[in-house]
């Protein structure tokens, strides 16, 4: 038997003086941030009885204007699709010039993927904040709303899905004498689609949810009836809202994944 | 006879391809192939052989400007290769049918559509995209080269459910379909089992001779490149080292170049 132990590591490296400086200053950044937001339990616990008198009035949830709310909702449902349609048909020309070896220059293809950053950075309820006050409340707002969030979300995902597409046939209509048009709609596109279709469903789940918030800054909707519900108190009617608005989105996620399943 | 001799014999005759002081080299490594001459006559078949690493697939990707080079002179088809413009290297990658190691299909598409992609040498637009949107004469057309490459039958079924030699049977087809007048391949049977290569090089060869065209090939089978090449140039150390006629070309004087460099 071997008469030397083997060393056994420790359980802990000590750190570097870099990482140590930076741990403590994270870790005193987020006291910081806490101190800074004014948060404290006692507040939250204050908080907890208003919480079980708005939820106690939410029940039994009060359906007797149903088939209005049913008809807001399914206009939500559609100014998601129509802003996701839209955006799908501009978010394909954007991606291929964005794409890197679909681009005809750097410059353009730089100046489309800042154009999807820009669209994908802004938060979308500074656009429906915007379009209600260049084109008015309602759902026009919305669907230029969901349109462009649409750009910058499917925008980033199909130029990269362009990208991943296999090289070989690319190269053989280089070989044939393509056009780049011909190559795109003839050997990239095809290619591509499963990816497409999964990226435009992940869309409308998206501007699903979306367009229900939208609705609380005046971009049309079912979020204007939630709105004023919440503002006359009439919680019973916003918890009959907020199931239905949870039941569409569910049967929209589980369609979705149905399709991509099917499809892909 | 050597490559001098040969240069000599077919000085007069008009060449479908013709380099001269031919250099590429790979970032700081040695020239894959330098100061390489070589010609390929009008309506011949010629094989181009050699062990891996002698830069066959460069030298045939050149052509066509595939690969750049970085010194000598290309004539293709009385074309002057390198100093072409984007719009004249089309022009010239049209007439020159190009066949790959991999088939580089589309996939997902049909092998009709595959086959219609071949007419982008000569048309650009939708109607060669794909065979629902290509009219009855280009899809005639399309179906005939799929029927000289005996697969009329599984024009509807996507090239992902076909097998190896199929799909490079379809491969073949595009290039037909591209009417060429010069066929370069770059190890057509590489990826396909003894059999299905054998039928592959045999159609090949076949289709070629019956209209006339020029044939340049790549092979790693000795018996291929003595049946179906007229002519026979070894590649090796980065130069031209054999240049006969195949009927001539004795077993051990070609099988060194189809053994693999002895590791230093």
């Amino acid at each position: 038997m071997n008469s030397i132990q083997p060393q056994t590591p420790p359980r802990f490296q000590r750190p570097g003086a870099l990482p140590f400086v930076l741990g403590i200053a994270a870790l005193a950044f987020v006291i910081w941030s806490f101190q800074s937001s004014g948060f404290s339990l006692t507040q939250f616990q204050r908080g907890i009885p208003a919480l079980v008198r708005v939820f106690g009035q939410m029940f039994p949830p009060n359906v007797t204007d149903i088939s209005r709310i049913l008809w807001s909702l399914l206009t939500t449902f559609q100014m998601a699709v129509a802003g996701v349609v839209l955006g799908l048909i501009v978010s394909l020309p954007i991606a291929v010039l964005a794409a890197e070896g679909l681009s005809p220059h750097p410059l353009i293809r730089h100046a489309a993927r800042g154009l999807i950053a820009l669209f994908r950075t802004v938060p979308d309820l500074v656009w429906a904040l915007l379009f209600v006050i260049t084109v008015g409340l309602g759902s026009p707002a919305g669907i230029l709303t969901i349109m462009i969030d649409t750009i910058g979300f499917a925008g980033r995902f199909f130029a990269s899905a362009m990208e991943e597409t296999d090289k070989g046939p690319r190269e053989a209509l280089t070989a044939i004498g393509a056009r780049p048009s011909g190559i795109v709609f003839s050997a990239v596109l095809p290619d591509a689609t499963p990816s497409f279709i999964a990226t435009s469903l992940f869309c409308v789940e998206k501007a699903v949810r979306a367009s229900v918030v939208l609705g609380l800054v005046g971009a049309g909707g079912i979020g204007v009836e939630l709105k004023v519900a919440f503002d006359l108190f009439e919680y019973d009617v916003a918890a009959t809202i907020i199931i239905l608005i949870f039941l569409l989105v569910i049967a929209v996620e589980q369609t979705g994944a149905w399709l991509r399943r099917r499809i892909i | 006879m050597r490559p001098d001799d040969f240069n000599l014999s077919c000085a007069g005759a008009p060449r479908a391809v013709s380099v001269s002081g031919l250099t590429k080299r790979f970032g700081a490594r040695p020239a894959v192939f330098e100061q390489l001459d070589f010609s390929v006559p009008h309506g011949e078949a010629v094989a181009v052989i050699g062990a891996n690493g002698t830069g066959k697939s460069t030298l045939m990707r050149s052509l066509i400007r595939l690969t750049e080079v970085d010194e000598g002179q290309i004539e293709v088809l009385g074309q002057k290769v390198r100093g072409l413009d984007p719009t004249a290297l089309r022009r010239l990658r049209a007439r020159v049918g190009f066949v790959f190691q991999k088939h580089n299909l589309v996939l997902r598409l049909s092998a009709l559509s595959n086959v219609i992609h071949g007419a982008q040498a000569r048309h650009a637009g939708p109607h060669v995209w794909a065979q629902w949107c290509a009219p009855a004469h280009v899809r005639h057309e399309a179906m005939e080269c799929l029927a000289r490459v005996g697969l009329a039958d599984r024009a509807s079924q996507r090239v992902d459910s076909l097998s190896g030699g199929q799909s490079q049977r379809v491969a073949i087809a595009r290039m037909l379909m591209q009417r060429p007048e010069l066929v370069i391949a770059d190890e057509p049977v590489a990826s396909l089992d003894p059999k299905a290569g054998e039928e592959v090089m045999e159609l090949l060869f076949n289709l070629t001779r019956e209209a006339g065209l020029t044939l340049l090939f790549v092979s790693h089978h000795m018996e291929h490149a003595k049946a179906y090449a007229d002519r026979i140039v070894g590649l090796g150390q980065g130069k031209v080292m054999m240049d006969m006629p195949s009927r001539s070309a004795r077993a051990d004087e070609l099988k060194d170049f189809f053994m693999e460099p002895v590791a230093a």
